[in-house]
């Protein structure tokens, strides 16, 4: 079955000046799928996000959303919402007189579809109040909930959570899931890497305005070289013996404060071979986890080789 | 292979309409506690000043208007009108189409504005007419206010004329709307500098206060003996030409061409300021205003605009002075005096004299005779001389002139005591204020046609 496709850039470029921000854009973003922008600050995240928004258009290239060539006008296809460098909300306004004004703007949504945003974010309790006093991430899930007002089929967002606790974080990350599972397509950037890999099934690593990676994260993990990975187990002597005597595998020899805990290092496969080992000799594994993402891993390793390379 | 979207739905963008974004701007001006408050005190504060000044003993003799304040209810919107041209409007329109464009900037929400509403175009013209509707409400207020709180607290009587011709209660409510209509042109340059500003100089304290700054400067102007040209030429001209509509008959010329001047800067600034705000970069965040392009496209194209009508206007009314002259002064006072005289005989129950039989006159020296008799100061000295019906000898009274350069006098009487010389008269019915004794008029100074 074919894949629709959300957004199609192909060679997009766009200077602000001397300044390259784009550089030869090509970027699939299917529909339905929650893609992930990393890369440096300065490397074209929030431009590009801007010309998806319809905030700036391109030097040269082609950029289609939701099926529509965009052309040389500021303005954005019907079915795109979103913000970038953080929602813009009224702080004479009250959270529900912003999005009612909203709507209006929009032609008009009744108070239940308000009322339903509101919850959707988990900003009911505070719905009246004026947005001037909104701490950061209650501005973040406002500002979700105006995109969520116009039933977008695409969702452009920058750095959503920003400023999240982390129940408000997985509130966000529900409503972004759930979103996705019913068709919208969601692009957001961020430097939290755990969030790109908690909600992200593609992600595109930009640097310097152009892109070094795009594609699922299970290819970027493929593609990373030996990975460290925090182990603990119920026997961590019997555990290192097992570990040393694994092909591919290199035990950390640093002593940890913690006893029970080690660090191996290996590729994917070996770690795997590590894990099966591991049961066979009766040792429990209490904890098996990178030591820094896949994900950050692979966009250190990215970036800087680019930069080596420059 | 793959597909797009639109193989499943077509995607058209739609810009909202101007309308939609017009009451999204109201919405937001609206609840701003700034505004609001403003508008409180403008339909409020007006009509508890004129109405507690007009109870007073000493009245604001120095304003237009202001010495009638306790003999009619259509002095005060009169009196308000005068401060607001020099002071209230310039400083409503900074704070309203001063910031319309620059709230935006402070609040971060360019952006947000443009995803939603999709039309640059749309988002100037909702903003720029929701700045238009908010200053037209305080301006009505002002006007409203003045005019209920006069009308409550002396009532509905008859207006004397900066030329002493009394004009009946329902010809001055009528001259005072007009005058206030008129007052409309100024306050839309006004508000179209403010947009400009507001758009060019973004969250800069600059912006905010163009408008202000402006009208300051026209004042400035206004005070010194520049050639009417360059007088006529200002914006802001028409917030002191509406008193042309006070004389009899009225010196319209000069206030047509303030009105004229001031919606020709109105379209300009505004125009200038939509092709500020199309070329704007909103993707760069650092950029909250247009820089350099400001001057290019902001202050030299009004720069020109100026010097073009100066030019104009030197050629049109073929006038280099500055406007005031013997002849002029000499018919104006000999004017007011024979009304106000009328006046005066009516409050005495003598019996009534025409101004034709009248026949005042008036000479006019300078600085003592030992100057031209041409231009502004206090330095005027005038002697009226008249006739009554069966009566050989001819009357003379004297006046002290301070005339401003704007063309406005004001005549300070110095004898005989019984005719100018006293601030009271004694009536039938008890003492009263004397007309005579001090009173307002208004040399116009275009070039009289010869006929």
């Amino acid at each position: 079955m074919d894949a629709l496709i959300a957004v199609r850039s192909r060679g997009i470029t766009k200077a602000f000046g001397e300044v390259v921000a784009l550089d030869g854009i090509d970027l699939d973003v299917a529909q339905g799928q929650i893609h992930g922008l990393v890369g440096p600050n300065g490397a074209g995240k929030t431009t590009l996000l801007g010309l998806l928004l319809g905030l700036a258009v391109a030097d040269s290239g082609s950029l289609e959303i939701l099926g529509t060539p965009v052309g040389r006008a500021l303005a954005a296809p019907e079915g795109v919402a979103g913000f970038v460098d953080g929602p813009g909300l009224y702080p004479s306004l009250t959270a529900r007189q912003n999005l009612a004004a909203l709507a209006d703007l929009r032609g008009g949504t009744e108070t239940a579809g308000i009322d339903a945003v509101l919850a959707e974010v988990g900003l009911t309790d505070v719905a009246d109040d004026r947005t001037r006093g909104f701490s950061l991430g209650m501005r973040q899930r406002l500002g979700l909930a105006a995109a969520l007002l116009t039933k977008p089929r695409l969702i452009v967002l920058d750095e959503p959570s920003n400023g999240l606790d982390p129940a408000g974080k997985r509130h966000v990350h529900g409503v972004l899931n759930r979103l996705a599972a019913e068709g919208t397509t969601v692009v957001l950037s961020s430097h939290r890497m755990d969030d790109v890999e908690a909600l992200c099934s593609e992600v595109t690593i930009l640097n310097t305005g152009r892109i070094v990676f795009t594609g699922p994260l299970s290819k970027l993990a493929a593609e990373n070289g030996e990975l460290d990975y925090r182990l603990v187990t119920s026997d961590a002597e019997a555990a290192r013996k097992v570990a040393a005597d694994t092909a591919g595998i290199t035990v950390d020899q640093a002593v940890s404060p913690n006893d029970d805990l080690f660090v191996v290092r290996g590729l994917v496969p070996a770690l795997d071979d590590l894990v099966v080992r591991l049961v066979q000799a009766g040792i429990a594994v209490r904890e098996f986890a990178p030591v820094v993402s896949p994900l950050e891993a692979a966009f250190l390793a990215l970036t800087e080789q680019q930069e080596v390379g420059q | 292979m793959t597909a797009t979207v639109a193989d499943a739905r077509p995607a058209v963008a739609h810009p909202v309409s101007v309308a939609r974004g017009y009451r999204f701007e109201l919405v937001k001006l609206t609840s701003q506690w700034r505004i609001r408050l403003i508008v409180v005190a403008c339909w409020i504060a007006p009509a508890l000043f004129v109405a507690a000044v007009s109870q007073q003993t000493s009245l604001p003799v120095d304003t237009l208007f202001g010495r009638w304040m306790h003999a009619t209810g259509w002095a005060g919107p009169l009196v308000i009108l005068g401060f607001s041209g020099n002071w209230a409007l310039p400083l409503l329109t900074s704070l309203v189409a001063g910031d319309v464009f620059a709230s935006e900037d402070r609040l971060g929400t360019w952006r947000h504005l443009l995803v939603a509403v999709r039309s640059p175009q749309r988002i100037f013209v909702a903003k720029a007419l929701a700045s238009l509707t908010v200053i037209m409400l305080l301006m009505a207020g002002l006007a409203v206010s003045s005019a209920v709180g006069g009308l409550i607290a002396v009532g509905n009587q008859p207006l004397v004329g900066l030329d002493g011709h009394l004009l009946p209660a329902g010809n001055a409510a009528g001259n005072v709307l007009l005058a206030w209509v008129c007052a409309i042109a100024p306050t839309l340059a006004l508000a179209a500098i403010g947009l400009l500003g507001s758009v060019a100089l973004g969250r800069s304290p600059m912006g905010l206060l163009l408008p202000a700054l402006v009208a300051l400067a026209m004042q400035l102007a206004q005070m010194l003996p520049l050639p009417v040209a360059v007088r006529l030429a200002l914006p802001g001209y028409a917030f002191t030409a509406w008193k042309g509509l006070f004389t009899s008959p009225g010196q319209l010329a000069p206030l047509l061409i303030g009105v004229v001047v001031s919606l020709v800067w109105a379209v300009t600034a505004t125009v200038l300021a939509y092709l500020l705000f199309l070329r704007r970069d909103f993707t760069n965040l650092t950029s909250d205003g247009s820089g350099r392009r400001a001057i290019t496209v902001g202050l030299v194209p009004l720069a020109g605009l100026l010097a073009v009508t100066i030019a104009i206007l030197a050629a049109v009314t073929a006038s280099a002075t500055a406007g005031i002259q013997q002849t002029k002064v000499e018919a104006g006072v000999s004017t007011a005096f024979a009304h106000l005289y009328r006046v005066q005989t009516k409050q005495l129950n003598r019996p009534d004299v025409t101004e034709a039989q009248l026949q005042a006159s008036t000479a006019c020296t300078k600085g003592d005779g030992k100057v031209d008799p041409v231009g502004p100061g206090n330095d005027w000295r005038c002697v009226v001389s008249w006739h009554l019906p069966g009566v050989a000898a001819t009357g003379q009274a004297i006046y002290q002139l301070d005339i401003t350069a704007d063309g406005r006098f004001m005549a300070d009487g110095d004898g005989p005591k019984e005719v100018n010389g006293f601030f009271l008269v004694r009536t039938p019915i008890g003492d009263a204020p004397n007309p005579l004794w001090q009173f307002d008029g208004n040399v116009d100074l275009l070039p009289t046609p010869k006929g």
